[in-house]
């Protein structure tokens, strides 16, 4: 088990949004490995970003079990998930999420002030290739740079994980692999487990491992014997 | 500094329109404290270090003719630390260029050496020398409303006989920072004067040498005022002497003590109504602020910020507001009430100023502020710090929208679909339409209590001056005459009718509650000075028994029908019972009334009058004055017209001065309330707003749509703030009712077209500044982004 990063038994997910149910993620088993690359591909609604959240502390399922390494992390409490969040996991979303008043480097020292063993912002802003606009507010940032800098965030506190919503949603191709490009530059660099929400069919390509979702569960699996890197993807 | 104090600086820096405005809802609050607190302390304290250093005495007694041997006795009383014994004598005084009547209060000054009490302050000039009979001080105040400097001379009737003065020096003293003329009701400074003279001077005139006519004596610390008082009638009695009295009954004390009272009664029911108000929108304001950062607080959750960084982190945010409200409230309430306490202190013709430091007003209303406003934060944060950070993270799940009547009935045929927009809007979040809505009522309903005063003054010139005391003039004597002299006064040029009036100063008792007031008796069916009751009709008095000011009765705690003690302090000063036969609701001073036939079987006396009331012929007023200035009984001459113009110039100016400030701050704080509401909507609502405009309605159409809620809350706001507004105006007119002043509780329609005038316009101009927000209303980033 020592390397597996998650082992996910029969999680399940119920919403309620306004007046509609919808069950978001239905019994899913799932195992991730240190240090693996996962691509979750499908439809909206079939449950990628709902296991993300849950996977990253950000929600709790309605049943099942996941375990962070030897961490149940179902029956953390609010202060625990906390501090699970700030210790182990680097989060990437669509909307990249930058606090609009404060810089890039200040978005970056923002975690980095509150994490074990951080990385100095400035570095973690190199490893994204941006150490030379790091001065810059996010308004002053193109929506590539603004997504470096959110994944110069999640990984300046040297994360176990990095789970990344849909990276490249909001981009176009070519800022779109430089993004891919960083996330996996990090991967090689920093062994950083990463877990990659896409729409996007070609991603799959950087992945060690592809997961098919449709309406809540796995549908399939499939397993990459080479990695492509991001210069050769194409969409 | 860490990220998030960095954060926070921005967010205060981004966010300035709005965090100034909610800072202004706060300034207002504690400048009003600060403003009235302080300059009423300020004020007060002046009274006091003027008091003190210029030898305010505490008793007070006047004697016909009393030998220099008995100031040693009175001195030898147990409690009496300082006595000054002096002569003072009314006269009627003739002004070069100067037609109506004027009197004076002359008063000796020591030919060596300072008074023992009641020292003089001398703003210019000199004092007289011993024995000269022709030098004068006067006060300032006189010598300012006449343009006097030293050398004018004016004319006095002394002892019956005419003398020039020349003013040599003008002065201030403890004694007469008002001045208010015999049978006047106002303060008059063109009409009354205090002149001082060489007691060697005044002795001779009066022939009154080795003796004095007036005595003020300051007590120890601790000593019983009634007890000295006792002792002093008895000393005085067989000199003449009429019913000592304290400060309270001091003229000019009272008169102070009264407007200072007035302005702590506005202190204390005001700023606290505004500073509790402000609190209150503050914490709405604060409340819908914070829950728009619902996101930044998923963000901050998700990075690994714990909850209780987070809530910090906003209180951060919300006592910055509050400091820089704090600080605009204090600096400006501070300059406010320096400017104040400086008008106020030049009207009291006040030597020096003293200006009260309050620190403890800043902290009072700081820490009130702050925990509002944490209040609101924390209550907005409450809901967002429960949800998990991915459900925080996303904008809130559309809300349940519900059809307000039954699908059958279409609404959006009736209504247009921005209006049905609005209503479903307003149906979805009644708690916070409730809270806006009672918000701007606030905002209307402290400007109504602060507009509502000058109804009342305005209402309180009519009463007094138009319905009861409707004589033109009336007549002094220095001594009480026959009452044929109202015969004679009929006879005088331009007097159309005449009545007589007679009045007994007493002492009023029940139980242990006294007070010093006048009863005054007047002729059946009185037309000229009338009692007017509480629903504005005249009164008869009855042929019997006395008849005595509601709030006399109030504080007596007496009822008609109930017998009161009565020291007769005229005449054969006996004490009697007396049944009480009404109370009458008036308006100014506490006082009883009497029939004159009853009064004069009380005093057992002849048919004597200390006054007369007229009705003169305006076209013959000159000859009118010529006449009175010539007859030698006149103690002093009451100018009703004259009287309402200083009535106007004093009390009302008084309270609207302070009335006018307090509308001030109101509007700002209405400002701050409605601006926010409108701006904190248009954040709220901006997605849907920009979906509105990528669906192709035009600004105007979506202007339309965040306007007319606002619209809508205003003028729903209107009719409780008005309710409100009378109900706090009854609080303030409650608070400021005294033994000197009463007001109705009069709220003119005016008044509130004003106050709902001044939030619609607040609401106006946030429309304006709405509406640049909406042109400027960027549409993809909008809706890209969760800002």
């Amino acid at each position: 088990m020592s390397d597996t990063v998650f082992t996910a038994k029969g999680l399940t997910k119920t919403y309620v949004s306004g007046e509609v149910k919808v069950h978001a993620l239905n019994e899913v088993d799932l195992e991730i490995a240190e240090k693996e690359v996962v691509v979750l591909l499908g439809p909206s609604g079939s449950g990628k970003t709902t296991l993300l959240n849950i996977m990253g502390g950000l929600d709790r399922p309605t049943s099942g079990r996941l375990f962070f390494r030897d961490l149940d992390l179902t029956d953390l409490e609010d202060r625990e998930l906390t501090k699970y969040r700030r210790d182990h996991v680097g989060f990437v979303f669509q909307f990249y999420n930058l606090v609009p008043s404060l810089t890039a480097y200040e978005n970056v020292a923002l975690v980095t002030e509150v994490a074990k063993n951080p990385m100095r912002p400035a570095d973690a802003l190199a490893l994204v290739g941006l150490d030379e606009r790091m001065h810059h507010f996010p308004a002053q940032l193109s929506g590539g740079e603004q997504q470096r800098v959110a994944i110069a965030r999640a990984i300046a506190k040297r994360p176990a994980v990095l789970l990344c919503d849909e990276p490249t949603g909001a981009l176009d191709s070519k800022t779109g692999i430089r993004v891919i490009e960083a996330l996996l530059g990090v991967n090689r660099q920093l062994g950083t487990t990463t877990v990659i929400i896409t729409h996007n069919a070609s991603i799959q390509e950087v992945a060690d491992r592809v997961l098919f979702f449709a309406d809540g569960r796995i549908a399939g699996v499939r397993k990459n014997e080479t990695r492509r890197e991001a210069a050769e993807l194409v969409w | 500094m860490s990220t998030l104090d960095i954060k926070l600086f921005r967010d205060v820096r981004r966010l300035w329109a709005q965090v100034l405005a909610v800072a202004l809802v706060v300034g207002g609050g504690v400048a009003t404290l600060v403003l009235a607190v302080g300059s009423h302390r300020s004020l007060e304290e002046t009274r006091i270090a003027y008091y003190e250093r210029y030898g305010f005495g505490d008793v007070f007694a006047e004697a016909k003719r009393a030998p220099e041997a008995l100031a040693d006795r009175i001195g030898e009383i147990p409690g009496v630390a300082a006595v000054d014994a002096r002569i003072a004598k009314p006269a009627l005084l003739d002004i070069p260029a100067f037609s109506e009547p004027a009197s004076a209060w002359f008063v000796s000054l020591p030919d060596s050496g300072e008074p023992h009490l009641n020292r003089l302050y001398v703003r210019s000039g000199r004092l007289p020398e011993p024995g000269r009979t022709e030098e004068v001080v006067v006060n300032e105040p006189f010598a300012r409303a006449h343009g006097f400097s030293e050398g004018a001379r004016f004319s006095a009737i002394l002892n019956g006989k005419k003398r020039e003065v020349v003013i040599v020096g003008t002065a201030l003293s403890p004694e007469f920072v008002y001045t208010v003329g015999p049978g006047d009701l106002m303060p008059d400074d063109r009409r009354y004067a205090i002149v001082w003279m060489s007691e060697k001077a005044l002795a001779g005139v009066y022939d009154l040498d080795g003796a004095f006519s007036a005595v003020s004596v300051k007590l120890q610390p601790g000593a019983s005022e009634r007890e000295v008082i006792s002792r002093l009638d008895a000393l005085l009695d067989p000199y003449g002497g009429q019913a000592a009295h304290g400060r309270k009954d001091q003229t000019s004390h009272a008169w102070l003590d009264h407007e200072l009272d007035m302005l702590n009664n506005m202190s204390r029911t005001l700023p606290p109504i505004f500073l509790l108000v402000a609190a209150f929108l503050v914490n709405l304001t604060l409340t819908r602020l914070v829950a728009l950062e619902r996101e930044q607080v998923g963000l901050l959750k998700a990075l690994g910020y714990a909850d209780s960084s987070i809530v910090l982190h906003y209180f951060k945010f919300v006592a910055l507001i509050v400091v820089i409200g704090v600080i605009l409230g204090g600096v400006v309430g501070t300059w406010l009430g320096y400017r104040v306490t400086a008008l106020f202190g030049d009207f009291f013709h006040f030597p020096f100023l003293v200006f009260a430091k309050a620190p403890d007003l800043y902290v009072t209303a700081g820490a009130l502020s702050a925990a509002a406003a944490a209040i609101g934060a924390l209550r907005a944060l409450r809901e967002v710090v429960k949800l998990p950070p991915a459900v925080a993270m996303q904008p809130p799940a559309p809300p349940v929208y519900r059809r307000l009547l039954p699908a059958s009935v279409q609404l959006d045929q009736i209504v247009s679909r921005p209006a049905l927009m609005m209503i479903r809007n307003i149906a979805r979040h009644p708690v916070r339409a409730a809270f806006t809505t009672l918000g701007m009522a606030l905002a209307t309903a402290i400007l109504v209590v602060s507009l509502f005063t000058r109804d009342t003054m305005e209402q309180l010139i009519d009463l007094t001056y138009f319905l009861a005391d409707r004589q033109d003039v009336t007549i002094g004597f220095a001594e009480k005459r026959i009452e044929n002299v109202v015969e004679q006064v009929n006879r005088l040029p331009g007097v159309l009718t005449a009545e007589s009036l007679r009045e007994v100063p007493v002492r009023i008792r029940h139980g242990n509650v006294e007070r010093r007031i006048t009863i005054s008796g007047r002729p059946a069916g009185a037309d000229l000075r009338r009692i007017i009751d509480a629903d504005l009709r005249p009164v008869a008095l009855p042929e019997t028994g006395l008849a005595i000011s509601a709030m006399l009765g109030h504080i007596l705690g007496v009822r008609a029908g109930n017998t009161v003690e009565v020291d007769l302090l005229e005449g054969a000063r006996r004490t009697v019972s007396m049944p009480i036969v009404a109370t009458v609701e008036d308006y100014f001073g506490i006082r009883g009334m009497m029939d004159i036939e009853a009064l004069r079987k009380l005093m057992r006396e002849a048919p004597v009058v200390n006054s007369v009331n007229l009705s003169l012929d305006e076209n013959r007023k000159e000859d009118f004055y010529a006449a009175v200035k010539s007859m030698p009984t006149v103690g002093g001459v009451a100018l009703q017209r004259v009287s309402l113009a200083n009535f106007r110039k004093t009390v009302a100016l008084l309270v609207t001065t302070m009335a006018s400030i307090y509308t001030g701050l109101a509007a700002v704080i209405a400002f701050g309330v409605v601006y926010n509401n409108a701006r904190i909507s248009l954040s709220e609502r901006a997605r849907e707003l920009a979906s509105l405009r990528v669906l192709g309605f035009t600004r105007g159409e979506v202007l339309r749509i965040l306007l007319l809620e606002l619209a809508i809350l205003t003028l729903v706001a209107q009719p409780p703030g008005w309710l409100m507004g009378y109900g706090l105006a009854w609080v303030m007119k409650t608070n400021l009712a005294g033994e000197l002043m009463r007001v109705r509780l009069v709220v003119e329609h005016s008044t509130y077209v004003v106050a709902t005038s001044v939030v619609v316009l607040a609401a106006i101009a946030s429309a304006a500044v709405i509406r640049h927000r909406i042109d400027n209303l960027d549409l993809v980033a909008v809706l890209k982004t969760r800002d």
